[in-house]
């Protein structure tokens, strides 16, 4: 493990893992403080990254100042481990930080995240970390972050209860199908990156860490193990999951979120799992 | 020249795209002799274009049955047609190659040689589907912006014209705005596709199309959030942006900028400056911007002399009623 690291880093002149320690430090306080406070955004001093904004910069600065030599890294963007931007921040991590990688869910220590959570369950010691487009929930509703600090710090919240209503009488549901803001420990409205809201409920009670970050907009904020998540809804509209009338054409599991894939030019389709690794599981136990 | 159009390729598009002529040669004249600033550059095209005669009129080119070099969708991980790379800046980690610097090499990204392919649009599938607004041609004559001057509200063709001229980081600004709220439509890159064209012109003698050459444009067609509800069915909306060249920065940006403009068709609250029309629209020229910027720089002494002595006596008028130390105290505050 020296060696790969040793060679990586003199390669590259760069620090273990690209950042440097200083910055490394005061991520890491910015999160003892999220962890700290469920679901709360801590700003940080969020760094120039070298891939663009949006493509993940929060959670790689994340991953870069937790991960060590022994950790197993897992990266997956829409669910799968062979996405062009997921193989992308893997071998970027591979390079600077020499680390092992695998695409087994159960294997990783550290799992870097873009808009899916894995369909196996996460367990003990585990992190999670969620790449974040726009980490404010209120910032749809209300583009001034001077007014949705104020409205976090005092909990008012009734404008986002106002707003899924009016959605219920214009559309008869909540229009909402992917970043659906949830309660953390019965305190802050949090937006759980865009993550369809199939995934919502394994958020709640997680084992694992869960790790935010948001690069550009640069603010960190957490879930810590076992912690209460809900999704908000209405007692006459209660939260609900997507579900689909066929199971995935691969390996017909019904309990996963699918993917549709268009196989000619008039309309034809399938739908497959979007969880590669899950689908590769599900495959393996019937052969 | 060649060196220019080959290795600042990115320049040239840029150039021709907001100065309006597809001319990669003189486009990369303009970079050249502009010392590279991009927007004296266009200023230097956009000057030569207008002394050109329109000679002809060409059919509308069908990018469907673009030549692919580079065709991506964010919203179908598999479809007809298949993810299409090509060249790109994008999963490259941006590393400084201190090895260029000796070497002198063109650092652009690797020109990838596949073959060219065609192959049908995202946006016929979800119409197909009825899961989109359906966008057809009315029929109509186009507005022609380069000719008539701009009324507000303008229609589509004046709109989508003045966007493809529009500076790329005014609207690469406001596009972003958008997406932080001010004016939100909920973007999908459904499709991005780059490649060659052919242009077809029917000369009157003729009576029918003959095709007169090749261009290289890239498309962008976003899927916005959905209109309709309980009582008319519910679609995806669009927004379209296209440019000369490998623009797909550009191209994606007036795509979520023409779908905020859309704003009043879909009775959409206009909350963010990206979906008022005139607001962008008569700010998104940076010739016209610059001009009128770098005029400050013109004499103004007659002005400015009737202002001071405007000036003057109203300080004048203010030391009588105040007597002459007031004005003092309170700069000092």
């Amino acid at each position: 493990m020296m060696n790969t690291h040793t060679r990586s880093t003199d390669n590259q002149g760069y620090n273990y893992a690209y950042l440097d320690e200083q910055t490394k430090r005061m991520i890491r306080r910015a999160l003892l403080k999220a962890v700290a406070i469920p679901g709360y955004q801590v700003p940080f001093g969020g760094r120039e990254m070298p891939m663009p904004y949006g493509w993940g910069t929060g959670g790689v600065q994340l991953t870069a100042a937790v991960i060590g030599r022994d950790d197993i890294l897992k990266v997956i963007d829409q669910g799968a481990d062979d996405t062009t931007n997921a193989v992308s921040i893997r071998s970027f991590f591979q390079q600077v930080a020499g680390v092992n990688t695998t695409e087994v869910t159960t294997e990783a220590t550290l799992i870097q995240t873009r808009h899916r959570i894995p369909e196996t369950a996460l367990q003990a010691g585990q992190i999670l970390v969620y790449q974040v487009p726009i980490p404010e929930p209120l910032r749809f509703i209300e583009p001034r972050e001077t007014e949705t600090r104020k409205m976090h710090a005092l909990e008012e919240y009734g404008i986002m209860h106002v707003k899924l209503y009016e959605d219920i009488a214009r559309y008869g549901h909540i229009a909402t199908a992917y970043a659906y803001p949830v309660r953390v420990n019965d305190r802050y409205i949090m937006d759980p990156s865009p993550i369809p809201k199939f995934d919502n409920p394994k958020m709640d009670m997680m084992p694992a860490l869960q790790l935010f970050g948001a690069g550009r907009e640069k603010r960190i904020y957490a879930i810590p193990p076992y912690t209460r998540v809900t999704s908000l809804d209405f007692e006459d509209h209660p939260f609900e999951v997507q579900q689909w009338d066929e199971p995935c054409d691969i390996c017909g599991a019904t309990d996963s979120f699918l993917d549709e894939v268009v196989t000619d030019d008039q309309g034809s389709r399938v739908f497959i799992c979007s969880d590669t690794d899950y689908c590769r599981q599900q495959l393996e136990k019937q052969a | 020249m060649a060196q220019v159009e080959e290795q600042l390729a990115g320049a040239v598009d840029r150039v021709m795209t907001e100065g309006g002529v597809y001319d990669k040669e003189l486009a990369a004249l303009a970079v050249k002799q502009a010392g590279g600033d991009l927007v004296e550059a266009i200023f230097l095209l956009r000057a030569y274009r207008t002394t050109l005669p329109r000679l002809a009129v060409t059919e509308p080119v069908d990018t469907a049955r673009m030549r692919i070099a580079r065709r991506i969708s964010a919203t179908y991980k598999d479809l007809p047609g298949g993810q299409v790379l090509g060249p790109t800046y994008d999963y490259t980690h941006r590393l400084l190659d201190f090895a260029l610097l000796a070497e002198g090499e063109h650092p652009g990204p690797e020109p990838v040689v596949t073959e060219p392919q065609i192959c049908p649009q995202v946006s016929a599938i979800l119409e197909k589907l009825e899961l989109m607004v359906t966008e057809s041609d009315d029929g109509q004559t186009p507005a022609d912006v380069t000719m008539a001057p701009v009324t507000y509200p303008c229609d589509r063709s004046a709109r989508l014209q003045q966007l493809v001229r529009g500076d790329e980081g005014f609207l690469l600004a406001l596009g972003y705005s958008t997406q932080r709220g001010y004016g939100r439509n909920h973007p999908f890159a459904g499709e991005i596709r780059s490649g060659e064209v052919t242009l077809e012109l029917v000369p009157e003698e003729l009576g029918f199309a003959i095709e007169i050459g090749d261009i290289e444009l890239t498309e962008c067609q976003m899927i916005n959030g959905f209109v309709g509800g309980k009582q008319q069915k519910p679609a995806f909306t669009r927004g379209y942006g296209l440019t000369f060249g490998f623009g797909e920065r550009k191209a994606m940006s007036m795509a979520l900028v023409d779908r905020a403009l859309q704003a009043p068709d879909y009775d959409e609250q206009v909350a963010g400056p990206a979906q008022d029309e005139e607001f962008v629209l008569a700010h998104a020229d940076n010739v016209e911007a610059s001009g009128f910027v770098s005029h400050l720089k013109l004499p103004h002494y007659v002005d400015f002399q009737a202002e001071l002595e405007l000036l003057r006596k109203m300080r004048r008028e203010y030391e009588q009623e105040h007597g002459p130390e007031a004005g003092q105290a309170e700069e000092q505050a």
